[in-house]
């Protein structure tokens, strides 16, 4: 969008990715502690996106499609899929552990053998 | 201000106020579902920039597949009493919060400073606005065709790293014995 | 959004006077897109009330109005004025909410769908990207099932909810590879181009017809499989598991009365017409009524001297009656599903499992595969390759998973005491 600045994207991703490392730490529930780190890649995804986006700013104008400019959307794409393996593995292992604990709560995991 | 700075606050204020209700939620599956909305607004933030393909992949990966996952696992395990899980202490709570406002601090001192106040490169147009976005900006031609060249080999590895993940998450699932 | 920016680039390329008109046909679109999917739903309910009696062999509703035709208006006017129930110690606001957005996509998918080639039945937003909008949006419809048996606060609606969500996110693997398997010959995502794409000469060659996809081989196989995905995802039977009313009461939908559960039933119908319409453009050629070449027809005949049937012909194809068509076509699909009601029992939950992940993504994947090499190698290697894939295919499923599977069941026979099984073990 015309007229917002870059530090605009960037504030909004730092804040969120904030908020996310504090879920992170306040939660004892594995599940959402999860999510808040789904948060902060997202937060991280939207910096790299907008330093796409904003990439070359000083020469206005048309920019020609190097690869460079296209590094950080294909940073994006990346995160996305191994976001969605991560998760795969990682809701697993937590119905895993739900199903030989009967608990999730992520203070009480602290054996490491199952 | 302009216009588009007021859709852009409007939207950036959605999607904080729904990052927060993530943790602020009593319930799993209250925090899973301002995990959406946040997600859908960035999704309609990538639009704003020019990025259809990606935007659009936003919504279809992360609140079409990886939230449905969620929630699927938050029903199925029916986390019976979430009041339960919420018990934290005082202290660390207030640790936590400490914590992410240096976080904070530290991320607009350290990157927004330089950016938006000093003389480094681009600043001075970062703080007047975007630039005006090449022809075929983010459209699924010019991200396709940026793949399957520059960037193959990181997708064979990503579709390996897929590929182990779904026999990895089968090898969780199934009862042993 | 994608309005948005269009909105914006309008403003600064083109006059007042046809800015204003062009906001007034994109309003009128929106129209049409609203009122499709509101007037739409009820003959489509009664049409699927009288199918079914005529298929079950009774008679269906027949008294409110000639036919019966009334009594989806009458059923509405009653929900209406039903007592609104709402269950103690559930999350207000998740249960209010999810009936709309189980009835959201229903608008939003409408939206980019290509009724028809005149400018009032082009999409309201001819996005770049319809495919993967079709797969987003669809996917988001699945939160108002999954969340309204949530809410509801009871084993059943949640057994249903969960069911549903399980389903969404395994057939919408298949359905994605489907769609993509005919964007690849089109080299387009656009909906609108993959339309045109199809009234291109049939193979390439035989001038009088039509290209669809369903007449092509690849196009066949995802057609099929879009079908059954198509079925699934909008929790139709024989896999309305979420719904299923002899295992779960009512399903997701249990704790829902009134005019919230007339929503729900609303989206279910909006979302199966605007389903029928994704299915026409992907398929079955988009607004053109049968697989011939209009044009060329109407020219041919207009060579032979018959100028009455050149202009019969030639108005057949015009864009004026071409959204009559389309809605021929939707109608024609909403048929089969009522037809597939009517025929299939519901399946069970490992067999709906073992269907999405073992039958339609492989098969789905390998036509991808398929499709891409004949768009490299031409059609030879794509007969060849089709060949030795559906032989490898057998080879696999029948020969190797099949013996081993029944092996099992014939061991599970013995324990098994139902009363035919019981009969064979008397008799053996």
């Amino acid at each position: 969008m015309e007229g917002v600045p870059l530090s605009a994207y960037l504030a909004l991703g730092a804040v969120l990715f904030a908020i996310g490392g504090l879920g992170v730490i306040l939660k004892r529930n594995p599940i959402i502690i999860f999510m808040c780190i789904e948060l902060m890649l997202n937060a991280a995804n939207l910096t790299f996106l907008a330093f796409s986006r904003y990439h070359d700013a000083p020469l206005r104008g048309t920019i020609p499609m190097e690869h460079t400019y296209m590094n950080g959307q294909m940073a994006v794409v990346f995160v996305m899929a191994v976001a969605a393996a991560e998760v795969a593995v990682g809701l697993g292992i937590i119905m895993a552990i739900f199903r030989m604990r009967e608990t999730v709560d992520i203070d009480e995991m602290s054996g490491m053998r199952g | 201000m302009s216009s588009q700075l007021v859709v852009f606050s409007a939207m950036s204020i959605v999607a904080v106020l729904s990052a927060v209700g993530v943790i602020v939620s009593r319930n799993a599956v209250r925090a899973a579902l301002a995990l959406v909305v946040n997600f859908i607004v960035l999704g309609v933030l990538y639009f704003t920039m020019n990025l259809e393909l990606l935007g659009i992949s936003q919504v279809l990966v992360y609140t079409g597949l990886i939230m449905m996952l969620f929630l699927f696992c938050i029903l199925l395990l029916n986390l019976g009493a979430p009041q339960m899980l919420e018990e934290t202490s005082g202290l660390k709570r207030y640790v936590a919060v400490l914590l992410s406002l240096v976080l904070i601090v530290l991320v607009l001192t350290q990157v927004l400073g330089p950016v938006a106040f000093s003389g480094a490169p681009g600043s001075e147009s970062a703080l007047a606005g975007i630039p005006t976005a090449p022809d075929g900006y983010g459209t699924a031609k010019s991200v396709g065709t940026e793949i399957f060249t520059n960037w193959i080999y990181a997708l064979e590895i990503c579709s390996v790293l897929l590929l182990l993940g779904i026999v990895g998450s089968i090898l969780l699932a199934k009862r042993r014995g | 959004m994608l309005e948005g920016t269009a909105g914006s680039l309008l403003f600064a390329q083109a006059g007042s006077m046809a800015l204003t008109e062009e906001i007034l046909w994109a309003l009128l679109r929106v129209i049409v897109v609203i009122l499709f999917v509101l007037v739409f739903v009820p003959p489509v309910i009664w049409w699927e009330r009288r199918l079914l009696g005529w298929m079950q062999d009774r008679i269906g509703p027949n008294r409110a109005g000639p036919f019966g035709l009334l009594q989806p208006i009458a059923d509405g006017i009653k929900l209406f004025f039903k007592e609104d129930i709402t269950p103690s110690k559930i999350d207000r606001f998740v249960y209010f909410t999810a009936p709309a957005i189980a009835l959201l996509p229903a608008f939003v998918l409408g939206a980019t769908v290509p009724w028809g080639p005149n400018r009032l039945l082009t999409p309201v937003a001819d996005v770049d990207i319809g495919v993967l909008w079709i797969l987003a949006i669809s996917s988001l419809g699945v939160y108002g099932v999954t969340l309204g048996g949530w809410a509801g606060n009871n084993k059943y609606s949640l057994l249903g909810g969960l069911r549903s969500s399980a389903q969404m996110i395994s057939y919408e693997l298949a359905m994605g590879v489907a769609i993509y398997s005919v964007a690849l010959p089109t080299g387009s995502l656009r909906l609108t181009d993959m339309v045109s794409r199809q009234h291109d000469p049939l193979w390439g060659v035989v001038e009088w017809a039509q290209n669809w996809f369903v007449f092509t081989p690849y196009g066949f196989v995802a057609c099929v499989i879009f079908l059954i995905c198509m079925v699934a995802e909008t929790n139709r039977a024989p896999f309305d598991l979420p719904e299923a009313e002899s295992e779960l009461v009512a399903g997701f939908h249990t704790e829902y009365s009134s005019m919230k559960f007339a929503v729900f039933f609303m989206g279910e119908y909006a979302v199966m017409a605007v389903f029928g319409g994704i299915f026409t453009t992907l398929f079955l050629g988009g607004w053109s009524p049968l697989p011939l070449n209009w044009d060329h027809l109407a020219s041919s005949a207009d060579a032979s001297g018959m100028g009455w049937l050149a202009a019969t012909l030639a108005f057949i194809g015009s864009s004026k009656i071409a959204g009559l068509w389309f809605l021929a076509k939707i109608v024609g699909i909403l048929t089969f599903y009522i037809w597939l009601r009517a025929t299939l029992p519901r399946l069970r939950y490992d067999q709906l499992m073992n269907l999405g992940w073992k039958a339609l993504l492989p098969i789905a994947a390998l036509n991808f595969v398929i499709v891409a090499i004949w768009m490299l190698y031409g059609w030879i290697a794509f007969f060849g390759s089709a060949a030795v894939v559906t032989l490898a295919y057998f080879y696999v499923v029948v020969l190797i998973l099949k013996p081993r599977a029944s092996a099992k069941r014939s061991e599970l026979k013995l324990v098994d005491v139902r009363p035919d099984t019981a009969k064979t073990i008397e008799i053996g």
